[in-house]
């Protein structure tokens, strides 16, 4: 499409205070919460604790009464800690996202509210909670209501298990993936709820897609988990952390060519599941109004959206956690963690190598969720059938497939285990090469129109 | 865990579950009921999970709240079922014989559990309700009975096909 070239509108300068408020709100709140994360998680787990009521309180905690209220406690700074996480990293990727949406659609993007538009997020969220709370009239006033509380409980319950880095997890329990997998059911029921009952055809028609899709999607992403699952024998999230390693090779994605393949079924399948273009039929503006949320307003509306954004971090997180080695730093051993932490406070050299894991893994998420970003302004939305069809006459099928190839090729690297490291090499090179003519191709078809890359709007 | 702890988690999963149950069997619409029994499967895994049975309670969310429940839901509201339909050819007779039969299968769990008398819980392995641990007992104690589950669930598959598709 060739659109008018418009003339660059007079930049009004930025007033001072916005700037800097702006700007250090850019800075400090990422900053601040994987502060928090990183000093909170470790800290907060039942060791330390019992270790702080014996030597500061000069209690045993074995006896004292009051050791399940600093537990619960504890529990509840978590708690907090990462549902602000949670909505904090929504609002930003909300404001970054449309960012991303102007730069592709070669406009400007949100710009108003303070440097580069960052501000526009909390603009958003005052807007939203400062409007009417309105439920339809015919509606099913409580279920109405209810909904958006299953669909918010399902998100974020799945932080319980999800790590950040090498001990800053909530809980790493043995059956930690399954927990996710299942815990995830209940958006499903709440954007079913939520279309039934607003009493409108859109949203009807929303919450049916919805449901349909999520419902037929979750098979392949299951077979999909079930594959690390099988090469790291374990369903803990640290667990299959710890069973890859730090270089490319060593991870999961790359020892097995079944895994490989079953990267992209579950990156696709997850897409599918989180509603994300070129998936979202449920909201397909063009067709439903909004979807499952037409009727929806203010703060309810608020916590539909903030799940759908708060989802690309958690979809990303599980596909760096089961297929991209999660936290592990190249070179570093596993076992160099428990040697650096001793008993009682650990000191300031763990804490730096805990941090170290949290950078990895979070830049890690951060390069998935900009994949899941891009595509979404790139890719057009595919037809109900289209997605049907995708899912149980290719996706399904391709995924027993490599379920049934792992199994075998697990034998396989039993016997001869050098096997898997020079797959892992012969993938990662390949994937290089890949990567390299990719990003050729891209370069050669945007000289080929004459146009150059051009980053002066950012 | 302490056992005032524990306590606390078990009624506030206890209470919610019986009101959840009560919703099911109480309210006149459908979907509601349906709504219940996922809130009745929730807080009953939350009481698996004080039993130390992980696996079981995430399969009992997964298997019944996620999928079986999708799927009630699904069909309650293709079928829009009216109010008019929903109110009327109610039995009393049945209601009555039905509530006759819960207070009969109370009294026979009440006796049951008057008669065991009050006892500690049994400790716990370390590895109880493990992955690993209901794994190993599943293929090799209830082999049989796992594969003949797993055939039956099969033939259910192939009738509802069947059964879908009638030019096939």
């Amino acid at each position: 499409m060739s659109a008018l070239p418009t003339p660059a509108p007079a930049r009004t300068k930025t007033p001072r205070l916005a700037a800097i408020v702006s700007v250090t709100a850019a800075i400090a709140l990422p900053l601040g919460l994987f502060c928090v994360i990183l000093f909170a998680t470790p800290l907060l787990q039942p060791a330390l604790l019992d270790g702080f009521i014996r030597e500061r309180l000069h209690r045993d905690p074995a006896t004292w009464y009051w050791r399940d209220g600093v537990y619960t406690v504890a529990l509840l700074v978590l708690a907090f800690v990462f549902a602000n996480f949670a909505a904090i990293f929504s609002g930003i990727l909300s404001w970054w996202e449309r960012r991303v949406a102007g730069r592709i659609q070669s406009r400007i993007g949100p710009n108003r509210a303070g440097v580069g538009g960052f501000l526009v997020w909390i603009a958003d969220a005052v807007k939203l909670i400062l409007k009417e709370d309105l439920v339809p009239a015919e509606a099913d006033q409580m279920l109405f209501r209810a909904a958006p509380y299953f669909v918010m409980v399902g998100f974020i319950l799945t932080f319980v298990v999800l790590p950040f880095g090498e001990s800053i997890a909530v809980s790493d329990m043995n059956v930690g993936l399954f927990f996710i997998t299942s815990i995830t059911a209940l958006v499903v029921v709440g954007i079913l709820l939520s279309g039934w009952s607003s009493n409108s055809k859109w949203a009807l028609f929303g919450g049916m897609r919805s449901a349909a899709q999520v419902v037929s999607y979750e098979i392949p992403a299951g077979l999909a988990i079930m594959v690390p699952v099988l090469m790291a024998g374990t369903l803990s999230m640290q667990g299959i952390i710890r069973a890859q390693g730090g270089l490319p090779w060593q991870w999961f994605i790359f020892r097995n060519p079944a895994a490989f393949a079953l990267f992209f079924i579950f990156f696709t399948s997850q897409l599918a599941e989180a509603n994300r273009t070129p998936f979202d039929l449920p909201e397909a503006e063009s067709e439903l109004v909004a979807g499952y949320l037409s009727e929806y307003s203010g703060f309810r509306f608020a916590l539909f959206f903030l799940v759908e954004w708060g989802n690309l971090w958690t979809m990303s997180a599980i596909a760096v956690t089961i297929f991209l080695g999660g936290w592990q730093i190249p070179f570093v051993p596993n076992e160099l963690y428990a040697q650096l932490k001793g008993t009682g406070f650990p000191p300031l050299a763990w804490w730096g190598l805990e941090a170290a894991s949290m950078l990895v893994f979070a830049a890690k998420t951060m390069v998935l969720v900009n994949v899941v970003v891009w595509l979404r302004w790139t890719l057009p939305r595919i037809r109900v059938d289209q997605m049907m069809s995708l899912c149980w006459k290719y996706l399904v099928p391709v995924s027993f497939a490599c379920f049934l190839f792992t199994l075998l090729w697990q034998i396989a690297v039993a016997a001869v285990p050098a096997l898997e490291t020079a797959m892992g090499v012969g993938l990662t090179a390949v994937s290089v090469v890949l990567a390299v003519l990719f990003a050729r191709q891209t370069h050669r078809n945007i000289t080929a129109i004459g146009d150059r890359v051009d980053l002066s709007n950012w | 865990m302490g056992d005032r702890a524990e306590m606390a988690v078990f009624w506030i999963f206890t209470v919610p579950l019986i009101a959840a149950s009560l919703g099911v069997v109480v309210t006149k619409n459908p979907i509601t009921a349906a709504m219940s029994l996922v809130g009745a499967f929730f807080c009953l895994a939350g009481i698996y999970v004080l039993l130390t049975a992980h696996l079981v309670a995430f399969l009992q969310i997964l298997v019944y709240a996620g999928a079986i429940m999708v799927l009630f839901l699904f069909v309650i509201m293709l079928l829009a079922l009216q109010e008019e339909i929903l109110g009327v050819s109610r039995i009393k007779v049945m209601q009555g014989f039905g509530a006759l039969g819960c207070v009969g299968v109370f009294a026979v769990i009440y006796r049951a559990i008057l008669a065991t008398g009050p006892r500690m819980m049994p400790q716990v392995g370390e590895d109880y309700g493990t992955v690993k641990a209901v794994g190993r007992i599943l293929f090799t104690q209830y082999l049989l009975p796992f594969e003949a589950t797993s055939l039956l669930l099969l033939v259910a598959i192939v009738g509802a096909v069947v059964v879908a598709k009638q030019r096939i």
